[in-house]
Parts: structure tokens; C-alpha cells; sequence
């Protein structure tokens, strides 16, 4: 049994927990109000949570406890504590995206990754912010206030999945699902030091998810471990017959290829790569490649000649397809509603006072992107360099079995560093935006520490479905890490 | 009705100081499927209001479409009857803010519909193209309360049913191949028939499962197309005539007074039968339309395609080309049309089929089978043996209309024995003959008007025949024998 | 945005246009936020100019990252959401329907 409970003094993690709860160990009740006191004493500094469940948690935990008395297996995720990001459908709970055009929704129904965490065992202890319906990258746009990073809360914790990463790095919970579509999971991760995953396109049901831009839109999990994060993605991942884009295959089963090691394993190192990383963020990635040469990979360079363009495809498809997802917010059947003399006057009024000013600003950027005569020139080119990006990623894979690039360009930045000029923000995403358009898994995990002695996160890359070979690579850096 | 455009349709001819109208028809069908093209909630008319909704009815966040295989199976269906290419096919999103449309875009085929390149073949040997056939979801239902009496202008406010949002819907589009308001009402009757064959919708217009968009132009013949106007809300056969006569000749009066016609959508107003600009193009909407992510690529293999082709039913031209061959009438004869909309073509040639004449057979049923349904309860073969009986000249048409209303009136019964329980023998003609000649002695006034060509004058020679047979005698016989004779005498 | 207002703003997209497109988007801008969207606007799509030099003939658009096609249900009824409970959840509701104020200037 790997066990990481000694890690800088957090409760057990999720294997721990599942492991202890499901032999009667120690009691999901007990676990839980751990995690509880936890969240009562850092909480008010981090504000990870839009809500927190401590009543559901505890009735939960307790039907947990009981189904052990009786001798019924809760499932592989038995009494671990789970945070949800705010942007995934709950039944009769808040469900907000942070804005206020949804302030007080409470979906009829639950997302299918949210029946699925059930089913295995987990309690969700509560919905984190994040920024407003997933557009940022320092969970500063959320209508409910920023989060701060646990680890200095002078700075952000990267976002959108802000909450969800913080939720994990302070030991709110033992995991925590985030949405990422350019990054959203990955750059918290590495900004908050935790692992984070982007799973196959498809992989994981995007039924119940909120959708940001549709296409890119992918649920992962956030763990204090790879192992952590391996088992959370088994749980929630899986075909589903509500969400069309669902791939048919079962669950991943990546656990247990973590001790295999990465001897014979290709590394792809990207020559091309765009420019952009820090110093230290560089140098902990040269560092990342010699422990996995030490652990018998071959290094080997390849080029993807398109990465760079990524930025400019990502952010012409995204705003375009979330002009078109955020027109349903139009205060006629559920949310918030400004009254006014007619329909035309209510949109207006509504939209106007319900969306923050960055998700105007992608609305605006995507409604052009799409509208008559810009078509082709903006929206049908990005589609076009959208393939090209892929057509490049697949020739370096025929050379590399993974490739590693940093998470971020750099570690977590102050508060109100980049809210003034939104392209300065964007360019956070140049090293995650990539595997988004292709659909190709991607995952960040800890390694070291670069200015200030903030986290590092070093992005794994792999091709389609190849989750296993990626979580193996994961699993070496995480056992190399420097202390 | 059909049956009074068919004699007519490949006839008549429109045409109004030298211009002709240039139209064509986009046609929205309800399919009848038991759910909604992406949902799980009914399909159901009539229900109480927003009672059929679900998560992606509603356009709820997070909820996400899929795809029902039925509706595709529909769609390809009718697009087969239409003789349209299924092809590979993608959705798109058409994005306008509407409060009856829940995710301010409709999920509709764009660029690539599932059915393109067919026709239609109207009664009287008229081919309108059909351009494509597209699946798209419905919207909800508005209603306008307050100000005058449901009408949007002046309305306090709108309440909104998401039951229709979501029904599955096929458009089926024409090509600009109608000239005559006649022709019009012929395509969607013949549309509505085809459709109710397939099975793909119940097609009534007045429920509103059927909807008919008319794009009308008018031109010099052989001239460039006009610019055309799209008229809206055209809710039965009738008012398509209607609709499209009044636009043609609107827009023929404005080109006689030297204006020049806007493209504008219009909205026909049954009530002052006169139709009105609802939209010009220039406020037109930019639908920003892109293909939908939720949604994967439909292309139907060639097998499942084969499978619907072959299990589609005889369509409605097949079966009144089948009822001519066997009666030696017109296709788009009235008889024809009438049976074989009440779909008791089949039982008319069953009646051939067991020895009975068909021409007879297509007038007895025409005439006394109106509310008979499609499997009649007089027994095929009586039938037959009333029509031997009239072609032997055992029966004449009279006394076999007598015969048969006892038959129909018994649910069956043999005409032999109850033409005889009449007392029915058809005379022979020698006996006839004399019968005619008496008349003619009897009336030297009215032989010498009809002789001189007044045909009225016949009737009271015919009558007193019919009088001296006591109603027996064949009417067609008798006058046949006096032409005869009159011919003889001014010959 | 200083680094726009003192830079040359690009003539890629003119406050006409961003009226034009909040319009269509239904968000109401305020003349300085008009004037600053227009800024901020032009400011991206300069940097999104990288891609106008790619010579793209021929690439098929890529508009799923997976390749899937026929994905379809089977035509069979589930249950329905509960008309309360989401008219509870309405901005407005009357008579077991949703209620908006009165629908001009968007007739179809
Ligand atoms: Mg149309
Ligand atoms: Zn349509």
C-alpha cells in the first residue's frame, strides 16, 4: 500500500483513506471532520469553496460508515473526500460557474461524473470557485472574489480550476475534480503544486459539466499524488451514453502500471518549443529530463512546428463556441433576470448585468470570430491550423512515446498582476492550450521549487487513450522529485 | 382536396399580363417518433403545458444531445420516397435569441443535409425537384396574452410551452419549379399523401405537424427570376392557393406601377386574405452558423439505407398509375384520386382480381364506399359478381346502384339473388327498341326539336321510356338508340 | 490596457463593428466600455495576425478532436423533469408556463 499520509502533514491521501475506510480502519466520519477542520481554519484565508456541504458530508459519511458495518463495499473512492468544481451540475445544490447569472440555480439533475464519484464511495465536502464559467487562469474573474494560493496567499492559484486545485494543496480534500479547456487544470496544479489531469478528449462524460467551449471542454482530477490521482480518474472516466462525444471503451486502469518505470520509454524534448518559460521554470525542466534519463528513458528531440499557433487557434475556437453556449443564460427558464419593458430590453439588461467583464469580452471576441464575413478569415482559419497542430503532434509521437514541456511559463504570480491586460493573462495557457485542440491527454505534476520557492509543475504529454504510459512517466518524476 | 386539383393541375396555366409566378415550396413536417430528436422526453401533442421537458429540452447548463435513430430512420425514409441521395450528414447551430427557442440557437443541417437532389411527381405528369430534406429541432410554443386578442403587437407578455421544443422536424425544400397556385396545392397534397404512406408524420396542417413556407417571384417568361418574398403562416391547402395568388399579383401591380419588389418576409393573414411584410432582409439576422460540437457526423451505410429503401410501402402515384392500368382511366382522373386517398385502391383491384370488372368496380366504390375505410365490409367477390351482372347486361347501372346499396346497407349479400327478389332482368334490345319507337310516334314535337339538334329535348323521349319500362330500362341504352335513330333521320 | 492605448490600435475591428457584434451577443456597452472593447479587441486579434501567414489551402477544419460518427439513442421514452420544480426555479412563470415580458422587435 503506497502510503503518503507522512506528506507535509496533510490527511491521508485517497488511497489511504479508501484503503483505511473500506477495512474499518478509521471511519469516513472521522476522515471527514478532519478535512472539515481543516477547511474552518484556513478557508477564510484561501476561499477555495463557493459552498461547503458539511451537513451533506456528514450524512453521506455516515451511510458510508454504515454500509462497512453492514459489510457492503462503498467502492474503490469509500470515504474520500472530494471537492467539486463549481461548474458541474449537483441536484438541489447551488451550482454557480461564479457568476451571478446563475447565482442561486440549482440544477434538477446531477452530472454523470458526480453520479459516478457516488457510486464509488466519494463525498463531495463542497463546489469550488473557480473563474467565471471556466474563462481565466487566475481564478480572479469569479464573481464571488478570488481564491489565493495556499502556498503564499499573496498569489493566485492559477485557474480557472483555482478553487479545486487550493481545495487539494490545503488539505480541504483529498482530491477534487477540475474542467480544463486550455489549461484550467493543469497550471493550478503546477501554481499550487499538486498533480492535475487532463484526460483524453472524450475519456471522461461531459454530461452535467457546464460547457465553456464545447469541443476542449475535459473533467479531470486534482490528487496530492499520481497514485491519488490515478484512482479518481479510474472512478469518474468511461463511456456514457448522454454526452455524444463519449468514447466507447471502459474505465482507464492506470494504477497499476505506476511502479513500472520509464526504462525504454521514448522522451520527446520539443526543440521548437515556443519561448516564453522562466529561468527557473526551464531549468527545473532540464532537470525533469536527467532524472528520467537516470531512470532508463531515452531522451529524444522532436519538433512541432505549430505549437506556437495554438494560442491564436485556441482563442478564436473557445470564445466561438462559448458565444454560442453562453447565449442560453438569457433569464427566460432558470437563473438571474433584470425585469424590463420587453424581451429584447430583458436580454439586454440581464446579460449585461449578469457576466463579468471577461466573459463579455470572450463572448464579444467569439460572436466576431463566427459572425458573416468573418467566418473564414477567423473561426474556419483556426479550425484549419487546428488540424495542422494535431497532424504535427501525431508525426512527434511517431518518434516519442510522451513529451514534457512546464505546465506554466512560470510559478504563481501576485494577485492583480495580469487582470489589467488580458493577453498578458492568455499567454499563461501557451504550454497547455495544445493537447486541448487535439484532444490528447496531458497532465502536470510537481517537480521542485523556482522563484520564492514556489511549486513547479512539469506537463506530460501523450498521445490519445495513452493515459497509462503518461501516469508511468508521472509516477518516475514524482519518486525523482527534488525535496 | 385532392381530388379537385388532379383533373385540373397539369391543365390549367397561370399568367397575369403576360407575367408568370415562379414558386417554391419549403415544407416543415413534425416526424412521429415517440421521443424528441435529441431527448428522451415525449413527443406528444396536446399534453399539459411544459409537461414533456427535460434537462436538454430546456437547454439547461451542462445538458448535452443525442442523436435519436428513429427520427434519422424517418427522415431517410421520406427523403427515399422523394427519390433524394441520403448522403453523409453534420448539425450546425443557428444561433437567434427567441424566448421559445431554450438555447437561443436551433440545432439544424446546414451545409450537409442528410437528403438532397429528389422530386415529386404531381398527379397529371408535373415533376417539382425537390433541392433537400434536413433534419432540425422544433421550438416551443408562444403565447401572446393582453393587447388585441393573441397578436404580438401590443401583447403585456408572453407565456412559453417547451413542449414542442425539441420535436423532431424534417424541412423539406422544393426547387422554384411551381407556376401555378394549382400546382402548389397539388405538391402539398401529394407531399402530405407521401408523407402519411411512409409513415414518417401525420402531416395535418391544422395541428400544425405540417407547415408550409411559400418563396413566390414573378417573371416575363423566359426573363431572370424576380426577387422573391418569403410568405409565412400559410395553414392549409386552400390558403397555399390563396396566399401565393395574392403575392403574385401584388407583386405583378407593383412592376406594372415601375416599382420594384423588396425580398422580405411576409406573413399571410387568412382573415383579410391579403399578406403582410413581417421582415425585410435588411434587419435580417446574422445566424453565425457553425457545426455542433455536441454532435458527431451521421452517414448511414449503404446497408441501412438499402434496408429503408426496400421496406417503403407502394407510394401514392405507383398505386393510382396501378388503379389506372387496371380501369383504363387517367392517372389523375377524379375516381382515381378519390379512392386511392381513401386508400381503397387496393380492394378495387382485389375486386378484379376475383372476376369482377374494374371500371365498375372504381365507380361503385367512388360512389357508395365513402365511409367505408380501407378494407370495405362488402366481401371482395360480391362485388365482383355485381359487376359481371352489369357488364352481361343482366343489370343495368341503375338497378346495380339499388343492388349494391342493399349489398353495402347487409355488409354483403349475392347480387344475383337480390336482383332477382326485384324482380330485375335487364330487357333485351328488340324489346327496348319498340319501347323507343312507341315514344317517338307518341312525342312528333319533341323527335322533330331533338332531330334539330336541341338535346333537352331528349329528356321527355327518354322519360316516357323509362315510364313505359317502369324505370327498368338502361338509360344509356335508350339514348344510344334514339341517337341512332336521328342520325339515321337527318342523314 | 496602457500598453494598447499608448501602441497603434489596428484597424482589424472598428467600434462600429463591436456595436454590431454586442448587439448580436445582446450585451450593452457604455461608450468608455465600447471605446476599451475596441481596444482590447484589436489588441488580440493583432496577436492573433500569426496565423494569416500560414498558407492553410487544402487542410480540412478540425471541428471534433475525435473522429466519431453515428452516435445515436434508441427511440425510447424516460422520464420527464417535474414542471414545479423547474417553474419554481424560473425568473417568472404563470398558468404551468414560463412568463417574459412582451416579444417585439424579435418576431420570426
Ligand atoms: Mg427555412
Ligand atoms: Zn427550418
Amino acid at each position: 500500500m503506497p502510503t503518503n499520509s507522512d506528506r507535509q502533514g496533510l490527511p491521508a491521501g485517497v488511497a489511504d483513506i479508501s484503503w483505511n475506510v473500506r477495512n474499518n480502519v478509521t471511519s469516513a466520519a472521522d476522515v471527514l471532520e478532519r478535512h472539515l477542520a481543516a477547511i474552518d481554519a484556513r478557508e477564510g484565508d484561501i476561499h477555495a469553496f463557493n459552498i461547503v456541504l458539511a451537513d451533506e458530508a456528514r450524512l453521506r459519511a455516515a451511510e458510508i460508515d454504515e454500509a462497512v458495518a453492514a459489510g457492503r463495499d462503498p467502492g474503490p473512492l469509500a470515504g474520500v473526500p472530494i471537492a467539486l468544481k463549481d461548474n458541474m451540475c449537483t441536484r438541489g445544490i447551488p451550482t454557480t460557474c461564479s457568476s451571478r447569472i446563475l447565482d442561486g440555480w440549482r440544477p434538477p439533475y446531477d452530472a454523470t461524473v458526480v453520479t459516478k464519484l457516488h457510486e464509488a464511495g466519494a463525498i463531495v465536502v463542497g463546489k469550488t470557485n473557480l473563474d467565471e464559467f471556466a474563462m481565466g487562469s487566475s481564478t480572479e474573474n469569479s464573481a464571488f472574489g478570488a481564491t489565493r494560493n495556499p502556498r503564499d496567499i499573496t498569489r493566485v492559484p492559477g485557474g480557472s480550476s483555482g478553487g479545486s486545485a487550493a481545495a487539494v494543496a490545503a488539505g480541504f480534500a483529498a482530491a477534487s475534480l477540475g474542467s480544463d479547456t486550455g489549461g484550467s487544470i493543469r497550471q493550478p496544479a503546477a501554481l499550487c503544486g499538486v498533480v492535475g489531469v487532463k484526460p483524453t478528449y472524450g475519456a471522461v462524460s461531459r454530461y452535467g459539466l457546464v460547457a465553456f467551449a464545447s469541443s476542449l471542454d475535459q473533467i479531470g482530477p486534482f490528487a496530492n499524488s499520481v497514485g491519488d490521482a490515478a484512482l479518481v480518474l479510474e472512478a469518474i472516466s468511461g463511456h456514457d451514453q448522454m454526452d455524444s462525444t463519449s468514447i466507447r471503451r471502459g474505465p482507464f486502469e492506470v494504477s497499476r502500471q505506476l511502479d513500472m518505470g520509464v526504462a525504454g520509454l521514448r522522451i520527446g524534448r520539443i526543440a521548437d518549443l515556443p519561448e516564453g518559460a522562466s529561468p527557473d521554470v526551464a531549468a527545473r525542466l532540464d532537470e525533469a529530463f536527467d532524472a528520467l534519463r537516470d531512470a532508463g528513458a531515452e531522451i529524444v528531440d522532436v519538433e512541432v512546428p505549430a505549437f506556437g499557433y495554438g494560442l491564436t487557434a485556441y482563442y478564436l475556437i473557445a470564445p466561438a463556441e462559448a458565444s454560442s453556449n453562453l447565449a442560453r443564460y438569457d433569464g427566460v427558464r432558470f437563473g438571474h433576470r433584470v425585469e424590463a419593458p420587453d424581451t429584447n430590453a430583458m436580454y439586454m439588461a440581464t446579460r449585461t448585468d449578469g457576466f463579468g467583464a471577461e466573459v463579455k469580452r470572450r463572448i464579444m471576441l467569439g460572436t466576431y470570430a463566427l459572425s458573416a464575413g468573418y467566418y473564414d478569415a477567423y473561426y474556419g482559419r483556426a479550425l484549419k491550423v487546428r488540424r495542422r497542430i494535431a497532424a504535427d503532434f501525431a508525426a512527434a509521437y511517431a518518434s516519442a512515446d510522451v513529451l514534457l514541456t512546464p505546465a506554466s511559463p512560470t510559478v504563481a504570480f501576485r494577485l492583480g498582476d495580469k487582470t489589467a491586460d488580458p493577453m498578458s493573462m492568455y499567454l499563461c495557457d501557451t504550454y497547455t492550450i495544445p493537447s486541448n485542440l487535439t484532444g490528447d491527454p496531458a497532465m502536470s505534476v510537481p517537480f521542485g521549487t523556482g522563484d520564492d520557492g514556489l511549486p513547479v509543475g512539469i506537463q506530460i504529454l501523450a498521445p490519445a487513450l495513452e493515459e497509462s504510459r503518461m501516469f508511468r512517466t508521472a509516477a518516475e518524476l514524482e519518486r525523482r522529485a527534488p525535496k | 382536396m385532392s381530388q379537385t386539383v388532379g383533373a385540373t393541375v397539369s391543365e390549367e396555366t397561370w399568367t397575369l399580363r403576360g407575367y408568370e409566378m415562379v414558386v417554391g415550396l419549403e415544407v416543415h413536417v413534425e416526424l412521429a417518433t415517440r421521443t424528441k430528436l435529441f431527448s428522451a422526453s415525449p413527443n406528444r401533442f396536446g399534453d399539459e403545458p411544459n409537461t414533456n421537458i427535460d434537462p436538454v429540452t430546456l437547454g439547461l447548463p451542462g445538458a448535452l444531445p443525442v442523436l435519436n435513430r428513429q427520427a434519422v430512420e424517418l427522415a431517410m425514409r421520406l427523403g427515399l420516397a422523394l427519390d433524394c441521395t441520403v448522403q453523409r450528414s453534420t448539425f450546425a447551430r443557428k444561433n437567434y435569441f427567441y424566448p421559445d427557442m431554450p438555447k437561443a440557437y436551433q440545432i439544424s443541417q446546414y451545409d450537409e443535409p442528410i437528403c438532397v437532389d429528389g422530386w415529386l411527381d404531381l398527379p397529371g405528369s408535373i415533376r417539382v425537384g425537390i433541392e433537400r430534406a434536413h433534419l432540425e429541432e422544433d421550438t416551443g410554443k408562444s403565447t401572446h396574452v393582453g393587447g388585441t386578442g393573441g397578436r404580438i403587437h401590443g401583447s403585456d407578455f408572453s407565456l412559453i410551452d417547451f413542449n414542442r421544443a425539441g420535436v423532431p422536424l424534417v424541412e423539406i425544400v422544393s426547387r422554384p419549379d411551381i407556376r401555378t397556385p394549382e400546382q402548389a396545392k397539388a405538391y402539398v397534397s401529394e407531399l402530405r399523401a407521401i408523407l402519411v404512406a411512409v409513415g414518417a408524420s401525420d402531416a395535418k396542417m391544422e395541428e400544425g405537424s405540417m407547415r408550409v413556407d411559400a418563396n413566390v417571384s414573378v417573371r416575363l417568361p423566359g426573363a431572370e427570376f424576380g426577387t422573391r418574398c418569403e410568405i409565412k403562416n400559410v395553414n392549409s391547402v386552400r390558403s397555399v392557393g390563396r396566399a401565393i395568388e395574392y403575392e403574385a399579383q401584388r407583386q405583378v401591380a407593383m412592376l406594372e406601377a415601375g416599382e420594384s419588389i423588396r425580398q422580405e418576409t411576409r406573413h399571410w393573414d387568412e382573415n383579410d386574405g391579403r399578406t403582410h411584410t413581417l421582415r425585410s432582409k435588411e434587419d435580417a439576422d446574422d445566424y453565425r452558423y457553425f457545426q455542433e460540437p455536441d454532435l458527431v457526423v451521421v452517414d448511414p451505410d449503404p446497408e441501412w439505407i438499402e434496408r429503408v429503401r426496400w421496406a417503403l410501402p407502394v407510394l401514392p402515384a405507383a398505386r393510382r398509375a396501378r388503379l389506372a392500368d387496371a380501369t383504363g382511366q387517367r392517372a389523375d382522373a377524379e375516381a382515381i384520386l378519390v379512392v386511392t386517398d381513401r386508400d381503397q385502391d387496393a380492394y378495387v383491384l382485389a375486386v378484379a382480381g376475383a372476376g369482377g370488372d374494374a371500371g365498375r368496380a372504381l365507380v361503385h366504390v367512388k360512389e357508395a364506399f365513402a365511409e367505408q375505410g380501407e378494407r370495405p365490409s362488402v366481401p371482395v367477390a360480391d362485388l365482383a359478381k355485381l359487376t359481371r351482372l352489369e357488364i352481361d347486361g343482366k343489370l343495368t347501372a341503375t338497378q346495380a346502384k339499388q343492388v349494391l346499396a342493399e349489398i353495402v346497407a347487409n355488409g354483403g349479400g349475392d347480387a344475383e339473388a337480390i336482383a332477382a327478389s326485384k324482380g330485375f332482368e335487364a330487357m333485351d334490345t328488340s324489346e327496348l327498341e319498340s319501347k323507343v319507337d312507341d315514344a317517338i310516334a307518341a312525342q312528333p314535337e319533341a323527335w322533330s326539336k331533338f332531330c334539330a339538334g336541341e338535346a333537352k329535348a331528349m329528356g321527355a323521349l327518354v322519360g316516357a321510356v323509362m315510364k313505359a319500362s317502369s324505370g327498368q330500362a338502361d338509360g344509356k341504352a335508350v339514348t344510344a338508340l334514339l341517337e341512332t335513330r336521328r342520325d339515321i333521320a337527318i342523314a | 490596457m496602457g500598453r494598447v492605448a499608448l501602441g497603434v490600435v489596428s484597424e482589424r475591428i472598428t467600434p462600429e463593428a463591436v456595436a454590431k457584434v454586442a448587439k448580436l451577443a445582446r450585451l450593452s456597452l457604455s461608450d468608455d466600455e465600447l471605446q476599451q472593447a475596441t481596444h482590447q479587441l484589436s489588441d488580440m486579434l493583432d496577436h492573433f495576425a500569426d496565423i494569416d501567414a500560414l498558407d492553410l489551402d487544402g487542410v480540412e477544419p478540425m471541428t471534433h478532436p475525435t473522429p466519431i460518427s453515428n452516435v445515436m439513442r434508441e427511440d425510447i421514452e424516460m422520464d420527464c423533469l417535474d414542471r414545479d420544480e423547474v417553474l419554481a426555479a424560473a425568473p417568472a412563470a404563470q398558468d404551468g408556463r414560463f412568463r417574459v415580458p412582451p416579444v417585439v422587435g424579435l418576431e420570426d
